[in-house]
């Protein structure tokens, strides 16, 4: 890869986000430990018998993983801002766009994908259908990163704000909402034994669109908020 | 782009806009007071019973132009947004911020006033399709676009950003409707029936029409004195703003 | 009359939302208004700075 082009650009902002991430590699398990004790909760709150808990365990583990990664967003551009290695990647010569994706690329393999992997765990606290976990964990795999990429539009909006957390989750609540609704119709569908195939492709559909379109979107909210 | 364009004409300055819309709100605010009076008249006292829902009906005069009036401020928010972001003209700015607020008071006036027609007619106070729940999603986006306008300390930039906002979710709203429909027809839950005489009589159509112009009356009263109000505090260090305040001084 | 308030039996619902979008469109009228006292306030504060500063030191 010749130095100074833009696939150098891309391969060392990956590089250099994975090695900050694996300095503080315990704090990449607390969006799974925050997802296991909401899941913990509805036991509790609901009572323990096993049919009622199936019948919600797909929608229950959908939520906490979207919460839990709500949570993890700040941290998307949150020390990049603090050390101004943001405003260099927003002069760099290099695409922008490309550049976020790397970084949103990272922030899913940190954050989404420890907590695709919990959610077996998840799945079996709340007696989830065995066979419906291939789906839920189907709808994981294509949801989350369409998370991480409408996130990072609206991080983008609020990055450098102190206190952001609350209006963070009011700005990525309209667009988490038709996600949600795919991710667990598809496994509601499965769970009753109809084709489910549907709100999967729509999931698909929209994370390649996704790909394309957010991080266009993210750079131009970048550019907006980093004037 | 012909009324865009006409629009910039006319209220590109601010001070000329300042001086207009001073001049123009009172007139707004007395036909929307008056159009209100008549379209109000026509529907508690003119028009008859409805068959199916006797006088309950009549809480449509208020809902149905509240609901219209929630998605046309979204619409006029976000053209402006886009005006805003791609010309960078400061009036389109104040207009777009401006124009929330009054957005979310007729989109949480339309849910409220669903509610309370829901109740009696539908026996419960909500349901979650395809419509109510993309109301609420709207009054979501109203809600985040004034508080991330608030939360950002340069108001130029704190217009862009809630601009950008605001068209990220006019993309949102159809989907948000369309994937709840969707997932409706998955459940098959919901025997409520979304009551609206489809054929509606005229007696009980002319005061619907006479409110829609009302409302849309008022919003551009109340924006128009927002949007003065904006203005100035934008425009504090200038001639034509210091003029202004030493002029005022205190009546509104 | 009593029939008009009674609304078919249905007038605590109609009214009460006749009332909320009166009381809204109310606070919507208000609001501004209030902000705009304060705004002249504010600017008219700092217009007397500004003048204080000019006359203590005369500079352009």
């Amino acid at each position: 890869m010749k130095p100074g082009s833009t696939g150098a650009a891309c391969m060392a902002v990956i590089r250099r986000d994975l090695t900050l991430c694996w300095r503080r590699r315990g704090d990449a398990l607390n969006p799974v430990l925050f997802a296991l004790i909401v899941v913990t909760l509805f036991p509790f709150a609901l009572g323990p018998e096993p049919n009622q808990l199936s019948r919600i365990a797909a929608g229950v583990v959908l939520v906490a993983i979207l919460i839990a990664g709500v949570l993890a967003l700040d941290a998307l551009f949150r020390s990049d801002h603090d050390d101004g290695a943001l405003e260099q990647l927003v002069l760099s010569p290099h695409p922008l766009p490309l550049l976020l994706a790397c970084k949103t690329l990272v922030h899913w393999l940190t954050t989404a994908l420890p907590l695709i992997v919990a959610a077996p765990l998840l799945a079996g606290m709340l007696r989830l259908d065995p066979g419906v976990l291939p789906v839920l964990l189907g709808a994981l795999a294509l949801a989350t990163p369409l998370l991480s990429l409408l996130g990072a539009v609206c991080v983008a909006l609020t990055v450098g704000m102190r206190r952001s957390g609350m209006l963070l989750a009011l700005l990525v609540l309209p667009l988490y909402v038709p996600v949600l609704i795919f991710a667990a119709g598809a496994c509601d569908a499965a769970q009753a034994g109809l084709p489910y195939l549907a709100p999967l492709l729509w999931l698909g559909a929209a994370l390649v669109l996704a790909l394309v379109l957010a991080p266009l979107a993210c750079a131009a909210a970048l550019r907006i908020s980093i004037t | 782009m012909n009324t865009l364009t006409l629009w910039f004409h006319k209220f590109g300055s601010p001070p000329v806009f300042h001086r207009i819309a001073g001049r123009l709100a009172p007139w707004l605010y007395a036909g929307a007071l008056l159009g209100m009076l008549i379209g109000l008249y026509g529907g508690l006292v003119l028009a008859p019973p409805d068959y199916q829902q006797s006088d309950a009906y009549r809480i449509i005069f208020i809902h149905v132009p509240c609901a219209w009036m929630s998605l046309f401020i979204y619409f006029f928010m976000a053209a402006n947004a886009f005006v805003a972001l791609v010309w960078r003209i400061k009036i389109s700015e104040i207009l777009a911020m401006a124009s929330a607020p009054i957005g979310a008071a007729f989109t949480a006036i339309t849910l409220a006033t669903g509610s309370l027609w829901g109740k009696p007619m539908w026996g419960t106070w909500w349901t979650w399709d395809a419509r109510l729940t993309s109301e609420l999603v709207l009054l979501f986006l109203y809600l985040g676009v004034i508080g991330l306008n608030h939360a950002i300390e340069d108001r130029r930039q704190a217009a862009r950003a809630a601009g950008f906002l605001a068209l990220v979710g006019v993309v949102n709203v159809p989907i948000v409707h369309f994937s709840v429909n969707w997932w409706n027809t998955l459940h098959q839950g919901s025997t409520v029936r979304l009551i609206g005489p489809s054929a509606i009589d005229a007696s009980m159509l002319w005061p619907l029409l006479v409110m829609a112009l009302a409302t849309k009356l008022w919003f551009f009263a109340s924006l128009f004195v927002r949007a003065r109000n904006d203005l100035l505090e934008l425009e504090a260090g200038k001639e034509w703003a210091r003029a202004e305040v030493l002029r005022e001084g205190g009546t509104p | 009359m009593s029939s008009f308030l009674d609304m078919g039996g249905y007038g605590f619902y109609v009214w009460a939302s006749y009332a909320v979008f009166f009381i809204l469109l109310a606070i919507d009228f208000i609001a501004p208004r209030l902000r705009r006292r304060r705004v002249l306030a504010e600017l008219r504060g700092r217009l007397r700075r500004q003048q204080r500063k000019n006359q203590e030191s005369p500079t352009a």
